[in-house]
């Protein structure tokens, strides 16, 4: 098992009340406890513990702290960010001496840039809170102080922090010996569970907490908790020793591993132990004196047991923190190192501290050895780093890649696959299979892309008879496995193939074909290595099994009949013993499709007898085109080329700033099939452009004349809009940035006549297109831009001329968020300002090593930034007051100095309407005019007006984010920006649940649907975001869905846009964790909405000055029932395979209330400002309004 | 008035049996209903073969899709303990009929393809089903594809469940076929214990707006009895197997028609969906009402008093009535 479940496991066994709240790396333990707890599994008392999801980390701390004051053990998970919030709850828990653990899958801080991977940057963040601090450094341990942890915070009553590193040991995948009900029983003294619950506030016996003190006592109360500090390395270590002597595994605060004369010894803690223990292992079987010293219980630091724990030969020490504290004197840890030295009198000729490890930042036996050599240098360098090149401050230690302490007994497996293939799935069973077995050990980890399509997954894995402290990526590979022949182009798979290993190769060509196929860098390796090869076409494998893509089984089976990791035939049992078991529940079909496979593999693996010559002349190509801009070709190109942990620092942004468009460098060439336009057929109705999530089709109308030099493949028609006489007509698909996912070709309205099978769009194999359309795609993109001042933007087909600023993204194929966001870029992007939430649109918006947005010819574009999850609202609002700031300190500069640059034109740009293209136009001409002038003056008062000049063009700030953020962890900021009455525009991609860390329920969850904690189907309605935001009056509010109607969401953007005030779209979003087929999702919204499942309005506070009701109400009585809808998707249909009692109760609700809903949205549009009482039977309005006269604004 | 009949080795109290049907007998209550209207059995909604294979397939490819493949989103759903798929829900509801009404439950099982389904059956038996009824729903489009092929799959299939069940088996069909009554013959030859004539195929439509072939449901119309009525006058004590009578019986009379052209059973449904439930008990009444007018005493003496064996002129089911017909027709 993995770490998250190793922990979750304890945590959910030996506590009552579970708080949660999804952040990655920590999610899945929340996961888990509410799938336990949907089981009706029970914790070592025999109750099932009550789990809740809360609206944010902040929200859970806040519950649990409630649920341990009235008497529960209680428990939550998070990391990051999500500790940051928990913190003033911390002070609290550990001020009252509450026992509790938090168990934190240690996270990244967001500073320059989020990150998602591990450090100790979070749990040093929390150190001054008064918890106790433990630290695991493998799955075992975490899986063993889990418990430890718990025992020792109900002995101490002091609350624990237990942290390991996220995904290094919270994701990886270790055999480990499980804790029984038992062993969890015998290390809990549940006499101070008791104690506990006599402790917790009880009307029956009432005490007061909480208190407010003053300067006369805080500071002596403050003190009093002592005791409880200065006994607790004792209780957490009697506890570690009785679990030592339950378990056989002997824990102790600090623990020594090494020569017992050394005289070089390392202190850190977490899992870079585990590799620094393989280091140490290796220099003493050498005769160095070396050695390592893990820190467990880092909090309370036992100066006076690490200073014992240390050998007396020791003469010096680096200390490696995970975490950077800039303007320190030192990391924490190294700072604790030296206090202890110097108060315990320990005389120590050296001490040095460094940073390792940042963010999942590979930390290596070679990166350990440059640490001792440091040492073992005459001057050793001190606040150093290792593992990266720093040539800008020159902390970096040199390290010798090549060193290697990999056992010769442990088999090292690579895997190259696409996370559709099935491949981590396949190579976590074989973990499985061989860790259940067999005696060997194993672990596999696995490193996923940043893209959410098309995305590339490498499995590391290790099995062998020793215990694998390798807590770092495999570099010397015995098997190495290419799943998808498009890697041989991408990567240098076999750089990390040891001579004589085995190559297994997915491919469609022969064992006597495939050879002149290789590119030479593989040739080079096959020959020099001594490589032995083998190839299947696993594709026809799978598809004649049934599989269709997923050949994740088929390459299993040759993973196990190449390696030998055990003898063919019990392999090929285990594998079939495994799929009855994973697969059973799931359907006899399922099972016999995979055993069919497995059947059928074995007689189409066929080894290649590698030749001695190396012939081949195909060369891999560069990551990114030579043409690209240097930045791009230098730092982003090396990313994607896999070297990007060679980058020095020099490379990279200081302050986290980054150029734009860089997505349309990196040619992922991810989809077999794409768009082919047919001229003949089409209507140009820009549908298909529209809804093209990731901006691959555009349309453009041009000048005959611009048809000069095109190339001969390339489609122009005569442009059909009155509008465009004498014009040209193109659309064209970006070949290579397409992702397949045909949602153009779904919503196509022309068909054939003569073959209504095909469309005027229709997807066609990409590879034989790719260079011809390749060709046509950079032609397309040398022709103009039409003049935006000419196009009619509330219709579409003219709209969509506009060129978007938001392209070829890392979403999903076929997402339902992006479409928005790009009409956005469309529409306003040359003047727009983006507060992101994080989230998905944070991720596909955002993630390295390249970003969607864009600038237009002219240099303009959106401005960016992710400030965080739960303020983003009040981080856009933030942009809205500055610019409005800056606007009128720029005009009263511009008045004054009216004298200078003319009455006319300061009256011209001050009064200068802005309302449209034309007229922004105007304004940025008279802009360059002001500037002009003010260049040639020398005045204090004209340089501060220049500085600021631009900000007198329009601004749009666009505030976007998820549901997560609107309904759950921002509302609270988004209620009150809404508030405001500022001129924010708030966009929610609503995909009802949190998509971006694998689709959690939210608020805006609909009743009945499945989602991760919500594994019985959500029980409650969805909350009714507009509905609250109409109550304001101010807010313009519209409710959208572009699969429904693609006209009423663009009216919707251009009203909001165009309103100077705040404005809320919540757009519907189709989404993978919906369970749909995403080619043709834009079917479900319309059906979402014929069958009111989601609601078409516009609330414009404007129209109440007109007389008129501000909402509309635009979608039709429902035409269709609830349940046609539900059953277009998994989120739902699956509780009625799950559950069906239930399912049907719920969907029964779900109908009620999508048409309670009709009739009060109905109700409230029918109402008439000038006092008429609605024509239908409805609710009464909650607020009664003046009815005979109409404020400025009115509510609903 | 006696109104028993025999179907199915099972005596049953009229031959007014409603026929697979989802909204008449997915609900239990309506199976309640049912009873209580006067129903004598009821074949329950059908279990598709595709449903068997398709939805299992459905749910892996939903809950394995987009997994594994970005670092904070792994997979997209929770994974329940087990899963009530199709199947499993079905023999739910079999045993949840049972508990629920006393008149026979006969489970129905539509495919087209020998395999894969006939397991099932067994596990329909164990869930407390009275009888089987097999719809071969079978469009052969495979223009090298012979009859005997055709029929040949017909007969495997039966074959192969009467080989895992022990309760009796209806056989559903439809008419087309180059020699009914030969087919008829060799299913009952493999088994069969019942007829049931005929399934009606849902003939698609075309949307002249949209440009799209669509599916489309038309309830039977008392003119389609006419052609079962046929073919159950002429099988009457041809075959061993009961003959149940199929399409288009809406009202008493058509019962009646049915019964004497040889029929066991009358299957009611359309009738049903558009005349409510409580019908049931309006033809039982009428068709009582009839017999009792004519003096007749059971429905025994009705069964094939006017099939092809008994009737005055047995050739009015062939060729030769069809030349009468023409001779007899007037233009107006």
């Amino acid at each position: 098992m993995d770490g998250n479940e190793a922990v979750g496991h304890v945590a959910y066994r030996t506590n009552e009340v579970i708080a949660i709240y999804p952040i990655t790396p920590s999610s899945p333990m929340g996961e888990w406890a509410d799938e336990w707890a949907a089981h009706g599994i029970p914790n070592i008392w025999g109750t099932v513990p009550s789990v809740v999801e809360m609206q944010s980390e902040g929200g859970a701390a806040g519950a649990i702290h409630g649920a341990l004051q009235t008497g529960s053990l209680s428990t939550t998970f998070t990391a990051s960010q999500g500790l940051l919030l928990m913190i003033p709850n911390m002070f609290k828990i550990a001020g009252e001496l509450t026992p509790t653990v938090f168990h934190i899958a240690a996270r990244s801080i967001a500073t320059h840039a989020l990150s998602i991977f591990g450090d100790h940057s979070d749990v040093m963040a929390a150190r001054s809170t008064g918890w106790a601090m433990l630290c695991s450094n493998s799955v075992q341990e975490a899986h063993d102080c889990a418990l430890i942890a718990q025992a020792a915070a109900l002995d101490t009553r002091v609350p624990f922090l237990h942290f390991f590193d996220g995904f290094r040991t919270s994701h990886e995948v270790a055999k480990i010996e499980l804790l029984t009900d038992d062993d969890l029983r015998a290390l809990i003294d549940e006499a101070r569970v008791f104690e506990h619950r006599a402790r917790a506030l009880s009307p029956d016996r009432p005490v007061l907490r909480g208190t407010a003190q003053n300067p006369d006592v805080f500071f002596q109360a403050r003190e009093a908790c002592n005791p409880f500090y200065n006994v607790c390395p004792d209780i957490v270590q009697r506890a570690m020793d009785k679990f030592a002597a339950l378990t056989g595994r002997a824990y102790h605060l600090f623990d020594y591993h090494g020569a017992p004369n050394a005289d070089r010894v390392i202190v850190l803690m977490g899992s870079g132990c585990e590799a620094a223990q393989e280091t140490v292992d290796c220099l003493t079987q050498r005769g160095e004196r070396v050695g390592l010293l893990k820190v467990r219980l880092y909090r309370p630091f036992d100066m006076a047991r690490f200073v014992a724990a240390l050998p007396a030969s020791t003469t010096k020490i680096a200390v490696l923190d995970r975490t950077k504290e800039p303007g320190a004197t030192g990391e924490p840890l190294y700072q604790d190192v030296l206090t202890a030295l110097r108060e315990k009198g320990r005389p120590v000729s050296t001490v040095v501290g460094g940073r390792y490890g940042l963010s999942s930042k590979e930390f290596t036996p070679a990166m350990a050895k440059a640490v001792f050599d440091n040492l073992a240098a005459a001057e050793p360098r001190n606040h150093f780093t290792v593992g990266i090149n720093d040539d800008v401050t020159q902390t970096s230690l040199d390290f010798d890649p090549k060193f290697s302490t990999e056992s010769d007994r442990t088999v090292r497996a690579v895997f190259y696959g696409l996370g559709s293939d099935g491949t981590v799935g396949a190579n976590k069973n074989s973990i499985k299979i061989i860790g259940e077995d067999t005696d060997n050990y194993a672990q596999g980890y696995f490193v996923y892309d940043s893209k959410k399509s098309g995305s590339t997954t490498v499995s590391h894995l290790r099995f062998g008879p020793e215990p694998i402290h390798s807590t770092y990526l495999v570099s010397q590979a015995n098997f190495v496995a290419c799943h998808q022949p498009i890697f041989l182009e991408r990567y240098d798979i076999l750089q990390d193939a040891i001579p004589g290993g085995a190559f297994l190769l997915n491919t469609p060509y022969s064992a006597e074909e495939v050879w002149d196929k290789l590119p030479r860098v593989y040739q080079e390796h096959m020959v020099n290595k001594k490589l032995k090869m083998c190839v299947i076409d696993a594709v026809k494998v799978a598809r004649e099994s049934g599989m269709g893509g997923r050949i994740n089984t088929v390459m299993q089976v040759c993973f196990f009949a190449m390696s030998g990791v055990l003898p063919r035939e019990e392999a090929i049992e285990a594998i079939k013993r495994s799929i009855q078991k994973t697969y059973g529940k799931k359907g006899e079909e399922i099972v016999q499709m995979n055993l069919k496979a497995v059947d059928k593999t074995l007689e189409h693996l066929h080894e290649v007898k590698v030749p001695a010559r190396i012939g081949s002349r195909i060369e891999l190509p560069p990551p990114v085109p030579r043409e690209a801009p240097e930045f791009v070709r230098e730092v982003l190109g090396e990313i994607i080329g896999g070297r990007g942990d060679q980058l020095p620092v020099s490379k990279l942004p200081c302050d986290g700033t980054f150029p734009m468009a860089t997505t349309r460098w990196e040619k992922r060439n991810i989809a077999l099939e794409i768009p082919v336009w047919d001229a003949a057929i089409c209507i140009q109705c820009g549908k298909c452009a529209m809804v093209c999530p990731h901006g691959v089709i555009r349309a453009k109308v041009y000048e005959p004349s611009d048809l000069a030099g095109a190339p001969a493949a390339f489609k122009s028609v005569d442009a059909r809009d009155r509008d465009w006489k004498g014009l040209k007509f193109t659309i064209q698909i970006a070949p290579e940035d397409c992702t397949g996912c045909a949602l153009c070709v779904d919503v196509c309205p022309a068909k054939n006549k003569s073959e209504p099978r095909l469309k005027a769009i229709n997807m066609a194999a990409q590879p034989p297109l790719r260079g011809q359309e390749a060709n046509n795609w950079d032609f397309f993109l040398r022709i103009p831009e039409m003049d935006r001042r000419r196009l009619k933007v509330g219709s579409i087909p003219h709209q969509q001329l506009q060129q978007p600023l938001f392209e070829f993204s890392g979403a999903c194929a076929g997402c339902g968020e992006t479409p928005y966001v790009k009409l956005v870029s469309q529409l306003f992007g040359d003047r727009a300002i983006v507060a992101n939430a994080t989230g998905c649109s944070s991720i596909y918006g955002g993630n390295l090593p390249t970003t969607p947005w864009a600038t237009n010819a002219d240099g303009r574009g959106p401005a960016w930034c992710n400030s965080l999850f739960e303020d983003n609202a009040e981080f856009g609002l933030g942009f809205r007051v500055s610019i409005d700031k800056q606007k009128e300190f720029a005009s009263e500069k511009l008045q004054a100095l009216a004298p200078q640059v003319g009455d006319e034109l300061v009256r011209a740009i001050l009064t200068a309407e802005q309302r449209d293209e034309a007229g922004i136009f105007e304004q940025r001409q008279r802009v360059a005019t002001l500037k002009d002038k003010l260049a040639r003056l020398d005045s204090p008062d004209a340089r501060r007006l220049l500085s600021l000049a631009d900000v007198l063009v329009k601004k749009s700030v666009w505030i976007m984010g998820g549901d997560g953020w609107a309904y759950d962890i921002g509302f609270g900021g988004l209620d009150h920006v809404l508030a405001s009455r500022l001129n924010v525009n708030v966009l929610v991609l609503d995909t009802e649940v949190y998509s971006n860390t694998g689709g959690q329920m939210s608020k805006a969850t609909p009743r009945g649907a499945v989602a991760k904690f919500a594994a019985g189907g959500k029980p409650v309605v969805k909350k009714d975001l507009g509905r609250i935001a109409m109550t304001y009056g101010h807010v313009y509010v519209a409710s959208v869905a572009m699969g429904a109607r693609d006209e009423h969401t663009l009216r919707a953007f251009l009203e909001a846009e165009s309103y100077e005030g705040p404005s809320l779209i919540i757009a519907y979003s189709h989404c993978i964790a919906h369970g749909i087929n995403m080619s043709t999702a834009m079917q479900n919204q319309k059906t979402a909405v014929n069958s009111g499942q989601w609601l078409l309005y516009r609330f414009d506070p404007r129209r109440v000055a007109q007389g008129e009701n501000p909402l509309q109400l635009d979608s039709r009585a429902p035409k269709q029932k609830v349940m046609d809808f539900l059953m277009m998707e998994n989120r739902f249909k699956m509780l009625l395979k799950s559950d069906p009692e239930r399912a049907k109760r719920l969907f029964q609700e779900a109908q009620a209330d999508a048409e309670r809903r009709y009739k009060r949205f109905e109700y409230l549009a029918t109402w008439k400002p000038n006092g008429q009482k609605p024509p239908v039977d409805g609710p009464q309005p909650a607020t009664p309004t003046p009815a005979s006269t109409p404020p400025a604004t009115q509510a609903i | 008035m006696d109104l028993r009949t025999t179907y199915l080795n099972m005596t049953l109290r009229t031959p007014l049996v409603v026929s697979a049907c989802g909204p008449l007998s997915e609900d239990i209550d309506n199976i309640r209903r049912l009873e209580d209207a006067g129903a004598s059995a009821v074949v329950l909604y059908s279990l598709f073969e595709e449903q068997l294979r398709l939805e299992r397939h459905e749910l892996e490819h939903h809950l394995t899709a987009g997994t594994e493949s970005f670092p904070e989103a792994l997979t997209y759903f929770p994974e329940p303990l087990q899963f009530s798929l199709g199947p499993e829900e079905y023999l739910k509801h079999v045993a949840r009929a049972k508990e629920t009404v006393d008149i026979p439950i006969i489970a129905s099982l539509n495919g087209s393809t020998a395999g894969g389904w006939t397991d099932f059956a067994h596990k329909l038996q164990q869930a407390g089903a009275d009888a089987l009824e097999l719809n071969i729903y079978y469009i052969p489009s495979g223009v090298r594809l012979s009859g005997a092929e055709v029929e040949k799959t017909y007969v495997d299939i039966v074959k192969a469940v009467k080989g895992v069940v022990s309760i009796p088996v209806a056989v559903k069909l439809s008419p087309f076929f180059s020699n009914m009554a030969n087919m008829a013959k060799q299913l009952d030859d493999a088994g069969a214990d019942a007829l049931v004539l005929f399934n009606r195929f849902y003939q698609p439509d075309i949307d002249l707006e949209e440009l799209e072939v669509k599916p489309s449901v038309i309830l039977s119309t008392p003119h389609a009895l006419r052609l079962p009525m046929r073919w159950i006058a002429i099988l009457f004590g041809r075959v061993d197997a009961d003959l149940a009578a199929t399409s288009g019986i809406h009202h008493a009379p058509d019962v009646l028609k049915m019964l004497m052209a040889g029929a066991d059973v009358t299957m009611l449904c359309s009738t049903l969906l558009a005349h409510g439930i409580e019908h049931i008990r309006v033809i039982e009444n009428e068709m009582g009402a009839w017999m009792e007018e004519h003096w007749y005493e059971s429905v025994r003496q009705l069964k094939g008093s006017l099939s092809q064996m008994r009737c005055p002129d047995p050739s009015a089911f062939e060729r030769a009535q069809y030349m009468r017909a023409l001779t007899t027709y007037e233009p107006t």
